[in-house]
């Protein structure tokens, strides 16, 4: 089939796009059909080795074939068998196996020595981190080591780390970057339902009507999925609401757009909730049989403050005391603080409390980077609670999550402080049921979480932290409030390892840098937002001595004397580590496919029970696990009910005031990945977006006289920083709001954020802090 | 450089408008579903310039609803 010369080759692989487009288009439009001639000729496959695998870059976590050729990754498509994007593909997906191939790739580590980063062997190079870590654990005790990964981390890389710190060097030191994107999405579905991760899946949007998008940038965050919402609307004339505190490209795709002020979301989710009460639309049966009412604590603080602590007090209420708690949110009341008018909330009300209609609510970033982002999230589950309608096919509140495995290796592993892959470390049987599998004495698992992130950087400050390994994450762009952090990894006396593909502001500060093997160059698994867990084999060589996240520490982990626990052979590690970890979570309520079934599917759904992945978790029909002989269980929580909370609205933090007199909100661009340092070697990608920028209003901009391109200085009370204005062109913020995009290294906009998070989750709010706006 | 292809969605009614002026760029292939509202689209571009302008073009057509990207082949000549 393929022939040497280059017009040739250039004509087949033209075919191929045509034919991988035709059969995306078949998934999409069942009978579709096309020209007769244009389909004859079409290649059934020539050299390329198409192989599946899940899309390295977001949490969508679309199926892709990668085309290899000689031992190249050279092309990829969307997969027509994934049910998640039906053979769909965006530009940073295509561009993903470009991003294994920039010029600077780190092919062998580098350790500092005398000041100077000297070329090592890995053998040395593993050798030095093994002995650092046993003297730091000898100097300063186990609670002075510490890993910090990423929802970017495979399955196996997450699980070896947590089996390593957790099980045998016996500190909760663990903690990932989803963190800062995720976590406030694990604690509310943790208090309102006992159970993480979304009831429903993707196939909602194939049922729902209505689809409100609670600061959810999805068009450029979640393309593919927006694509498929796009497609139901040309198809059944589905209703797209975009609720938002800026215009995006999402607000002008929608059929509305409704902007609130920052923070207000919880005010309005409650007016929601208030104006569904008083128009009858409660649905009464599901209330009754399935949900409590409960209040926590208020007026908790913002955790701005070292070793800051917080412990919530549920208490649990009548429907009664709730409605009474609602009446301070009248919708006419709730217009003046959020600027949304009592008409637009009704209007979301209106199709909430339709029962005529199926609703699915989207959200990512805007409600969980939040400093109330427990909150937010359980009010928005209140409104879908109250009416009903959750856990059936388009009846969806769907938290989706930005990175590839944020919920496969972050939340279901347990990467964090207070988890274990099954449970979390205050439950005694749970800590007993881990040191089982992990082969260790129940001890060595602390009964306390230690440091979440924010306070993990802070203890390195302090000096209570003296070793950290990051892996596969960019903390020195993307910590908030970043100066100071980047100021306490150069403290003496600290010892920092980073596992990475490229150079980055956080290889800058390591002593030790490892060259990481990135996506197909491994073995692995991700978990996306539906709770899917994908395979990929190892389809091409990573470059010089690259070598995975897993090995790594597995490396180490024998180095330090854990060869029972990393009894491992290299050849066939993943399937042993997945096969040990799949007991961790055995049952009804958790199980997770073998994996021959995730080698030949385009991955499968937990809880996977009898051979089958399930859709539409707490409802009885779908979800073995539902033992109430009701149609609704929601097993999370001792007594089978879910929890509508009693949450009110609070500021934020740090408010514009006379000084500091706008709002400063940071965020992404479609072309980046989070922080650049793949995309930004991706020539197409970095010139099409070269450099960072800062949104201004038209108006707000004219009264300054800035024009897009003029310098502008922007500086908070943590420092200040010259970007250049953009104004009326991709994303347009309202009067007395600034937006940053942080993927540029060059203009850390972090360095100008506040570190104040979520008392409950410890999430940091990225979205709101005070800045004053200059022409420079 | 990239070959790449899409599913191009057209506004109600405008499918021909669009096919014909797909056709009429420049690396552009295009191929219409006979009985549905989608055309395929294949662009070719020899140089990073040229997809520039390429998609700077497609980003300006009105009759384009939605253009979803399905595959993309890294061609270079290496
Ligand atoms: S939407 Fe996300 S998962 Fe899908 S191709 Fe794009 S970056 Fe990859």
């Amino acid at each position: 089939m393929y022939t040497s010369t280059l017009s040739n080759r250039r004509d087949f692989i033209k075919k191929m796009a045509v034919l991988s487009a035709m059969t995306a288009a078949a998934t999409m439009f069942p009978g579709i059909l096309f020209a007769e001639e244009q389909e004859r000729g079409l290649p059934k496959g020539g050299n390329l080795d198409w192989k599946k695998a899940p899309c390295r870059f977001c949490g969508v976590g679309c199926g892709v074939l990668v085309g290899v050729e000689n031992g190249k990754a050279v092309a990829v498509k969307g997969d027509p068998k994934s049910p998640v994007n039906k053979g769909l593909c965006c530009v940073k997906g295509y561009h993903s196996v470009m991003s294994m191939y920039g010029k600077d790739r780190l092919t062998h580590p580098w350790v500092k020595k005398n000041g100077k980063y000297v070329k090592t062997s890995m053998k040395e190079a593993l050798d030095i981190i093994a002995e650092k870590m046993q003297t730091t654990i000898k100097d300063y005790g186990k609670d002075a080591v510490s890993i910090y990964g990423s929802g970017q981390w495979t399955i196996p890389d997450g699980y070896v780390a947590s089996k390593l710190f957790k099980g045998c060097i016996g500190t909760n030191n663990v903690e990932a970057n989803a963190r800062l994107c995720m976590a406030s999405a694990v604690t509310g579905f943790l208090t309102s339902f006992g159970s993480d991760e979304p009831m429903g899946c993707y196939e909602d949007i194939d049922h729902a009507d209505v689809f409100v998008l609670w600061g959810n940038n999805m068009a450029e965050m979640h393309p593919v999925l927006f694509s498929r919402l796009l497609d139901q609307r040309l198809k059944r004339g589905v209703k797209i609401i975009d609720f938002a505190t800026r215009t995006t490209r999402t607000s002008m795709a929608s059929d509305k757009s409704i902007i609130f002020q920052p923070q207000t979301d919880l005010a309005v989710a409650n007016a929601i909730c208030y104006e569904i009460i008083k128009k009858g639309w409660v649905n009464q049966e599901f209330v009754s049989k399935h949900c409590n009412f409960s209040k926590g604590s208020t007026n908790m603080g913002y955790g701005l403050e070292d070793k800051y602590s917080f412990n919530d007090k549920p208490e649990k209420i009548s429907f009664e005391e709730y409605k009474e708690f609602l009446e301070d949110y009248a919708p006419e009341k709730v217009e003046k603080i959020s600027g949304v008018s009592a008409k637009d909330i009704k209007y979301m009300a209106s199709y909430y409390g339709d029962p005529n209609k199926k609703v699915m609510s989207l959200w990512c970033m805007g409600m969980n980077q939040h400093t109330r982002g427990t909150w937010i999230n359980n009010l928005v589950y209140n409104i879908h609670l109250l009416t009903g309608k959750i856990s059936t096919p388009g009846n969806s509140p769907f938290s989706l999550t930005g990175q590839p495995s944020a919920c496969g290796t972050v939340r279901e592993v347990g990467t964090l402080t207070h988890k274990l892959p099954h449970g979390v470390v205050m439950n005694k049987a749970h800590r007993e049921h881990a040191a089982k599998i992990w082969d260790v004495p129940v001890e060595n698992i602390p009964s306390k979480p230690s440091l979440h992130t924010v306070e993990m950087f802070r203890a390195l400050d302090r000096g209570d932290l003296r070793f950290m390994w990051i892996q596969v994450t960019n903390p020195m762009v993307t910590m908030p409030k970043l100066k100071r952090y980047r100021d306490a990894t150069k403290k003496e006396g600290r010892f920092i390892v980073v596992s990475d593909i490229y150079p980055t502001p956080t290889t800058d500060i390591a002593d030790v840098i490892l060259p990481s093997a990135m996506w197909v160059e491994r073995e692995g698994m991700y978990g996306n937002s539906e709770r899917r867990t994908q395979y990929f084999e190892q389809m091409v060589q990573p470059p010089g001595e690259a070598m995975s996240d897993t090995w790594q520490l597995i490396e180490v982990a024998k180095r330090m004397g854990f060869e029972k626990q990393f009894y491992y052979k290299e050849e066939t590690h993943i399937e042993e580590i997945y096969n040990e970890y799949r007991k961790h979570h055995e049952g009804k309520k958790h199980g997770m496919a073998p994996l021959e079934v995730l080698k030949s599917e385009p991955g499968a759904q937990w809880p996977y029970v009898d051979g089958k992945s399930t859709q539409w978790r707490f409802n009885s029909k779908y979800d073995p696990a539902c033992s109430n002989d009701e149609e609704f269980h929601f097993y999370g929580k001792p007594d089978g009910k879910a929890v509508i909370w009693q949450r009110p609205y609070e500021p934020a933090p740090e408010v514009p005031d006379e000084k500091f007199d706008f709002w400063l909100c940071t965020g992404r661009v479609v072309e980046h990945w989070h922080t650049g340092s793949m995309t930004r070697r991706i020539p197409v990608l970095h010139k099409a977006m070269p450099h960072g920028y800062v949104e201004l209003h038209p108006e707000d901009a004219k009264k300054m006289q800035i024009r897009t391109g003029d310098a502008v200085r922007l500086t908070t009370r943590r420092g200040t920083m010259k970007l250049p204005a953009s104004v009326n062109e991709r994303g347009v913020p309202e009067k007395g709001q600034v937006f940053v995009p942080f993927f540029d290294e060059n203009m850390l906009i972090n360095d100008l954020t506040l570190d104040a998070f979520c008392p409950i989750s410890k999430q940091p709010d990225y979205k709101k802090c005070a800045v004053k706006v200059e022409k420079a | 450089m990239p070959i790449k292809s899409y599913l191009a969605h057209p506004y109600q009614g405008q499918k021909m408008e669009l096919y014909n002026t797909l056709s009429q760029l420049e690396g552009c292939e295009v191929i219409p579903a006979e009985n549905k509202d989608v055309l395929i689209l294949v662009t070719d571009t020899e140089t990073s310039k040229q997809e520039d302008a390429l998609q700077e073009k497609l980003n300006m057509i009105k009759s384009i609803k939605l253009l979803a990207m399905v595959a993309g082949f890294n061609a270079s000549k290496n």
